[in-house]
């Protein structure tokens, strides 16, 4: 795995204030993304739009792609021969993206895919914000694999983690999510983007043997195969079905046994370097509040009023919520009474944390069904209810 | 590429083809084989660099085309071959890209693509194997079935229309569009090496023999049988108004070079617009692809 | 300190714009932190339309604007709309021939300036929103005259760009002359 500075043509160093939207494109343009296929979808377009405009100066490809079944496709192509690839979407556009999403995890292509999330089912609320994606980004594709997601609650997160997204995708040869939303999608604030020497990114690993001996799903020690890009002579085949080392189809148990757990655990046995959360008091807690994305935002209001109150209230920030931080929150679960969860669905990252919390502390969801985010009292009302 | 035509004794197809995974699937009396062994030859006959071809198949038993070749290549998804293609394609413009699929897969569940792939006139290669059904489910409808013909999900007969596949791509934009027959093999060879060397979407529908599924279903006989149909029915009609190009069940086939005509491409147009806009401040896209050197 | 702020007015009259130049100005220029949020309907023109400013010394970490100390109207359905939730000892700016604004006993401090019609004046309604933000600075000094300026260049086209700056100068000296004559 090498480890490279940022190209500065896709730096934009300096002070900006941008949105949520902006942020994950110049994200991307800065982690050295040169292929963007996408199709308009509220409110995730303003990503696309960043994009067109600004790679005609830097060198590379956006392309309007007929609908969203292509545009990840398209990706998948793109990443092949070598270009990291992106596309973007919201609500309905991330379920028609499901099928080749478990393409890329099966043929492990790395790619990054933000959703900008907004109120479902259906067509639902396309202006404003949900966060009822999060069950579907880790299960909707057909079949067992992992995927990684990443969820900011600011601009200047869009940008740090779209480009965190392009190094972990490259390092673990998997699809990462942006589950931002419409708030912080439409949010500006100040963006600092770094100068290049600082931005750090990660390139897959390329192999580099004998071109008859290479194999593109023998693992490394790491379990992640190596990669090459079409083109430059191995005459490899890859396939959405069951394969084995050399990328042929094997349709049957025994290679499916060697397969699947691979694709998982690759995730899994990483999961504590690819982890990230903030925690704050929860040392002293009796109360942990989980939370993510702009529903982070909105709690830490009820959270200050709580400790203004004299209560016990820690918070536990999830960053990354794909694989999920599994390890804290258990050993959180310990010693504390609860955990409250709220986020802006029916209910979806609150189950995970129940299994997790494995009946040792009470788990509490604060549900919101999208369209807006949640009443600060309402979880204040969650957190007080919870230490009685 | 001489060399690899002249190692051995071995059939000179072999060195193109994935050996360790011969036998192929595909029945005794199947077309696919013959398509690709015409997709082999205009290989051998283009002056093209083999590492750069690509092959991108989506599902169903040309699908498999990709898994057979000893080329880059990619078995996809069901419909989405040729998106898959395009992002190969526009991320590495050196490439010489094929799509390599059959009707269902690329015009009933990947139609859209189709379409807009034409439109855009993208720089691909797209052969269409049309065996009038979807065999590798077992002999269902599809959007190419000529009416009457009985499939398992047609069991009383087709009563769709189908596609006229050279009229559709030349209407959605492509700028190469000819028709052929699986008996027509030194004139398909002969047509993918043209398609090889077209700048621009260029589109090959490639009538071949079902044997299994739709000629038993619809008694026509074994693999002899529909070559003798091709044989007696298809007429070659260079440049014939594509609108004129319907296929009846059982009835004429009319075949040959019906479109090719310059346009500049999707990364042609791009280049020629946003030179023309930025200037000097765009950064003209072609060789991206050299960053690891 | 935190200060929340409400530009709110009618689809097209450049309210977002108004969230987003003086977020700018704050953010970049006066290294103070803004969020700048938004609300409108799905239709693009004619709706009610606000945008929502929360300015800090430090990070700002709640990022909406539940009772604003500066409400911005420039239409009386926003007027009517955002009115109830502006914070006792707050301060209301409006447009004057767009606003009627019923007296009531709550301690505002009003602020009123016909700013379509001094952009009119200046050749075109569309600036009036730049006339409205010349007010604002003068007579809220949330924010310092010369960011605002320095935050234009990229939210209004190029070519319009003096005339926004006149706009907005035209706006910042009857907010100066207004406060003087309160003195």
């Amino acid at each position: 795995m090498k480890k490279i500075t940022a190209d500065p043509k896709g730096v934009l160093t300096g002070v900006h204030y941008l949105d949520g939207d902006f942020a994950i494109a110049e994200g991307a343009l800065a982690a050295g993304c040169r292929f963007f296929a996408g199709y308009p979808i509220t409110p995730s377009t303003e990503v696309a739009e960043r994009f067109a405009e600004r790679i005609p100066l830097i060198g590379g490809v956006f392309i309007q792609m007929e609908d969203e079944l292509g545009s990840i496709a398209a990706v998948i192509g793109a990443s092949w021969a070598g270009v990291k690839a992106m596309t973007v979407t919201s609500g309905p556009g991330f379920s028609l993206m499901m099928e080749n999403i478990g393409l890329a995890a099966m043929m492990e292509v790395p790619c990054v895919i933000a959703n900008v999330q907004r109120g479902g089912p259906s067509t639902g609320l396309p202006t404003l914000p949900g966060q009822g994606d999060m069950m579907q980004v880790r299960w909707g594709s057909h079949g067992d694999y992992e995927i990684i997601a990443l969820s900011p609650n600011s601009p200047q997160e869009c940008f740090d983690l779209t480009i965190e997204a392009f190094n972990l995708s490259e390092m673990y040869r998997v699809p990462v999510f942006i589950m931002t939303d419409e708030c912080v999608g439409h949010m500006h604030e100040r963006v600092v983007i770094p100068p290049p020497e600082e931005i750090e990114l990660i390139e897959r690993k390329w192999y580099e043997g004998p071109k008859d001996k290479y194999l593109p799903y023998k693992p490394d020690k790491d379990m992640i195969p190596f990669m090459v890009k079409a083109g430059d002579g191995y005459r490899f085949h890859t396939t959405g079905l069951t394969h084995d080392e050399r990328g042929y189809p094997v349709i049957n148990a025994e290679c499916q046994n060697i397969l699947v757990p691979r694709l998982v655990e690759k995730i899994k046995k990483n999961a504590d370097k690819i982890i990230k959360f903030e925690e704050e008091e929860t040392d002293t807690a009796e109360v942990i509040v989980i939370s993510y994305g702009i529903t982070s935002r909105v709690a830490i209001k009820a959270v200050q009023e709580a400790r203004e109150k004299g209560m016990k209230v820690g918070t536990l920030r999830l960053i990354t919520v794909w694989p999920f931080p599994e390890k804290r929150v258990k050993e959180l679960a310990e010693k504390v009474k609860a955990f409250i969860v709220p986020e802006i669905n029916y209910g979806q990252i609150v189950l995970e944390v129940e299994r997790c919390a494995g009946g040792k502390a009470s788990v509490i969801g604060v549900p919101h069904c999208g369209g807006g985010v949640h009443d600060p009292d309402i979880i204040f009302n969650a957190i007080k209810e919870a230490l009685k | 590429m001489k060399k690899e035509v002249e190692s051995g004794e071995k059939n000179p197809i072999e060195s193109f083809l994935r050996m360790d995974r011969i036998p192929h699937i595909w029945c005794p009396g199947c077309g696919i084989g013959i398509v690709v062994t015409s997709f082999v030859d205009a290989l051998r006959k283009s002056d093209i660099d083999l590492d750069k071809v690509c092959v991108v198949s989506g599902i169903g038993c040309t699908g498999r085309v990709a898994g057979y070749l000893k080329l880059d290549s990619f078995h996809t998804t069901h419909g989405r071959a040729i998106p898959f293609a395009t992002g190969l394609k526009l991320a590495n413009p050196e490439l010489k890209v094929v799509v390599f699929s059959g009707d269902g897969d690329l015009i009933a569940i990947g139609g859209n693509h189709f379409i807009h792939a034409a439109r855009r006139n993208m720089d691909l290669v797209i052969i269409c194997v049309n065996n009038f059904n979807y065999a590798m489910t077992g002999g269902q409808l599809g959007p190419t079935t000529p009416l009457e013909a009985n499939l398992s999900t047609a069991p009383y007969g087709n009563f769709e229309y189908p596609f006229n596949l050279p009229y559709l791509a030349e209407a959605c934009g492509a700028t190469y569009v000819a028709r052929w027959t699986a008996l027509h093999l030194r004139r398909l060879s002969k047509s993918i090496q043209e398609a090889l060397s077209h700048k621009g979407f260029s589109f090959i529908e490639v009538i071949t023999p079902c044997v299994t599924l739709y000629a038993r279903r619809n008694r026509l006989g074994s693999g002899l049988n529909l070559l003798k149909y091709y044989h007696d029915n298809s007429e070659i009609q260079h440049g014939a108004d594509t609108k004129t190009l319907d296929i009846s069940f059982q009835g004429k086939l009319i075949v040959g070079k019906f479109v090719e005509k310059e346009k500049p491409t999707f990364l042609d147009a791009m280049n020629q617009r946003l030179s023309r806009v930025l200037g000097d401040k765009y950064q003209l896209y072609g060789r991206i692809n050299d960053d690891r050197d | 300190m935190m200060i929340e702020i409400r530009f709110s007015g009618f689809g097209g009259q450049g309210i977002i714009r108004c969230g987003l130049i003086t977020g700018k100005a704050l953010a970049l220029f006066d290294n103070k932190h803004a969020t700048m949020t938004q609300s409108f309907g799905p239709e693009a023109r004619g709706s009610a339309c606000s945008s929502q400013l929360v300015v800090s010394e430090d990070k700002v970490l709640y990022p909406y604007v539940t009772n604003p100390h500066i409400l911005v109207a420039m239409s009386q359905d926003a007027y009517e709309k955002y009115y109830p939730e502006l914070r006792d000892g707050g301060t209301l700016i409006v447009d004057g021939d767009l606003v009627k604004v019923k007296p009531d006993k709550r301690n505002i401090k009003i602020y009123s300036i016909p700013a379509t019609r001094f952009a009119e004046e200046l050749g075109n309604k569309i600036i009036a929103n730049l006339v409205m933000l010349g007010f604002f600075t003068a007579v809220t000094k949330i924010v310092s005259p010369d960011a605002m300026k320095k935050a234009l260049p990229g939210l209004v086209p190029d070519r319009f760009l003096d005339l926004n700056l006149k706009a907005f100068d035209r706006g910042y000296e009857y907010g100066k002359q207004i406060l003087t004559s309160q003195k």
